[in-house]
């Protein structure tokens, strides 16, 4: 036990030391997410996007329906995140400017929405849609940086582990800090655990440092509860560490992993959701997505954050979390070599 | 006196390279052995694996009679030939976190004042010299306190100074009872630490015993040597080349010098002296190589 310490605080002094990466694991993501803040506190999206249920009347095609620079997004049916309720909550957040019922012929706006006068006119213009009732629901918007953050976060935590666990064992294993170590009765699972946990203290504390940092001037919404929130952290940080420690178990060459590790953050990157919503993208890209931890942390934090979920809605977020993370220290465990 | 450690028959190859052919050395307790031979005879390979560190092809290693296993890696000290020092921490730090590897280890101000660490105790390991690197390389050898250190050219880099220090080093940890295990390409270092030296080449182990008994076996009397460059005619019939040198092992050195004025050599870089291992390592090493 007193090896095991030992080497957790050799390593997290090691990473404090190193004012470059520890500096830049703080200033990196504070930039990101004032800069996203102020980039994108005006006007929002120049697109409308309007939900749409039940099928357009034929004339419509002419002229509402037609606009370009509306994009209507079918909810139909009764998948998760289908019908008339989920459209609705989406209005309320203003991540839809206004959903169109055809089938009860109703149309929905947000009494608190920008574009709501603008798109009734344009709406009310169109007469296809003349004996369409209004309706009307209320919601503060949700600004772009409460639902930016978890995903700057998310990023964060992601570098942080593949490179401080994944990189940095490579390369004790090449510049041979790791034969040493294979010469002493440190057993390959101890120097292991030492090196995630250290790494888990950095990222928990990074983590907690820049939302509390970035919090105190933007101050995000928050509806779930905090300890809800630090689970779903504490188990993205796990699993991106379990991630990185496959690519520690064997390799030798830095430019090797730092490439492999590129080249998986690169589409976790794109696809997770961390700058932009995958809203309206293909399905299939957005069930790869589902594949890869970052989508899955990052979702569970803003349900937690933007719409109160509690343990039982983030459930399944959770369990592929836990799963993922298993799987890959199993594979990691099977995997690894001093040399 | 019991053996600390016994290898027999130990072979490894890398692709067309023999590093260890047939190798079998039992060390005694508390003795130093020193290991010599020339780049790449295979030094480095055979220690590595009595270390346990690599596995051989062939051929078994005991440590008190038992295969090496987990205990004995609390039992034993090493210093590879190149190692590298965790970064970002200093020296103080670096033995605090190998002390806490062993049950038992030194307590830090002894291993500091054995290794003479004072001074750079608060600096960065990757802010040493080469000889104070290779002093904290001994020091985390020794911390635990071993029963048998191997040490992997450990004064490669130290000024003559640094040299003599680690040389009283090696004598206080043999005081210890600590059996030590050396290889170096200095013949003096071995002539005055090593109880027995084990000469390599190829991958095997030329000759082993003590300094003395060596020296007595290969030499007699003084040792003519003549610069290959002085000489025109015929070899002198006692002599013989070895290296770049004529050699001419003589018990009277009235005859040799007749012989050689006879011969009508060239006396100018003519050396005499008692032989000592440098002669015996180029005798064997360098008689092989020419082959
Ligand atoms: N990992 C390796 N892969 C391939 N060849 C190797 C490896 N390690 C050693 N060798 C080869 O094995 C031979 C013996 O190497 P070794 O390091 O044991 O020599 P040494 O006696 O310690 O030499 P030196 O005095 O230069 O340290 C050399 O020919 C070397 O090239
Ligand atoms: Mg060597």
């Amino acid at each position: 036990m007193r090896q095991f310490w030992a080497m957790v605080y050799a390593r997290s002094m090691e990473f404090v030391r190193d004012r470059g990466s520890f500096v830049w694991s703080l200033v990196f993501p504070i930039i990101l997410v004032f800069g996203f803040a102020f980039a994108f506190s005006g006007n929002g999206n120049a697109l409308f996007k309007v939900g749409v249920l039940g099928s357009p009347p034929a004339a419509a095609a002419a002229s509402f329906m037609a606009i370009e620079q509306v994009q209507f997004i079918p909810y139909d049916g009764s998948a998760p995140g289908k019908g008339l309720a989920s459209s609705l909550d989406r209005l309320r957040r203003h991540e839809l400017d206004m959903v169109l019922d055809l089938g009860s012929r109703d149309f929905y706006l947000n009494a608190q929405g920008k574009n709501a006068s603008l798109l009734r006119r344009l709406f009310l213009a169109d007469p296809a849609m003349a004996g369409i009732s209004e309706k009307t629901v209320t919601g503060a918007p949700i600004r772009y940086v409460d639902w930016l953050v978890p995903g700057v976060i998310g990023m964060n935590m992601m570098f942080s582990c593949l490179f401080g666990v994944g990189f940095v064992i490579v390369r004790y294993r090449k510049n041979g800090v790791l034969k040493r170590l294979k010469a002493t009765p440190v057993s390959a699972l101890g120097f292991v655990s030492a090196q995630a946990l250290s790494r888990f203290i950095i990222v928990i504390m990074t983590s907690a440092a820049v939302f509390a940092g970035t919090n105190a001037f933007l101050h995000f919404r928050m509806e779930g509860s905090w300890l809800t929130l630090m689970l779903v952290a504490s188990l993205g940080i796990v699993s991106m560490i379990s991630l990185g420690l496959i690519f520690a178990a064997r390799l030798k060459n830095e430019e090797l992993v730092n490439g492999l590790v590129n080249l998986i953050t690169f589409p976790m990157l794109a696809l997770s959701g961390v700058f932009f919503s995958l809203e309206g993208s293909p399905p299939i890209l957005r069930s790869v997505a589902k594949a890869f931890p970052l989508t899955q942390v990052i979702q569970a934090a803003r349900s937690v954050m933007l719409d109160g979920a509690g343990m039982a809605q983030i459930a399944p977020q959770l369990l592929f979390l836990a799963v993922f993370s298993a799987a890959a220290l199993a594979i990691s465990a099977a995997l690894f070599k001093w040399e | 006196m019991a053996k600390i450690m016994e290898a027999s028959g130990l072979r490894k190859r890398y692709g067309a390279v023999q590093a260890v052919d047939s190798v079998t050395l039992d060390i005694e307790e508390g003795i130093c052995l020193g290991i010599l031979g020339p780049n790449g005879a295979g030094k480095s390979t055979t220690i590595e694996i009595m270390e346990g560190i690599l596995s051989p092809d062939e051929g078994k290693v005991l440590f008190k009679g038992k295969p090496i296993g987990r205990d004995f890696k609390r039992k034993v000290g090493i210093q590879f030939q190149t190692t590298a020092l965790p970064e970002f921490i200093t020296v103080k730090e670096t033995l605090r976190l190998f002390s806490s590897f062993y049950p038992d280890p030194r307590p830090l101000g002894q291993i500091v004042e054995l290794c003479s660490l004072a001074d750079i105790l608060d600096r960065d390991n990757r802010k040493l010299s080469g000889g104070q690197r290779q002093r904290m390389l001994l020091a985390l050898a020794i911390v635990s306190r071993p029963e048998i250190v191997f040490l992997d050219e450990p004064t490669t880099g130290l000024d003559p100074q640094a040299r003599r220090n680690f040389w009283d080093l090696v004598a206080r940890i043999k005081a210890e009872r600590t059996t030590v295990v050396l290889t170096t390409h200095y013949m003096d270092e071995a002539q005055v630490l090593c109880d027995e030296v084990a000469i390599m080449d190829h991958g095997k182990i030329l000759e082993r015993d003590r300094p003395g008994k060596l020296l007595a076996r290969h030499f007699t009397g003084a040792l003519v040597k003549i610069p290959k460059g002085c000489i025109d005619g015929a070899l002198p019939a006692s002599g013989r080349m070895v290296a770049d040198f004529l050699e001419i092992q003589s018990t009277n050195l009235d005859d040799t010098m007749r012989e050689l004025l006879a011969g009508g050599i060239n006396l100018e870089g003519l050396s005499i002296h008692k032989p000592d291992l440098e002669d015996l390592f180029i005798e064997l090493t360098g008689a092989s190589l020419r082959n």
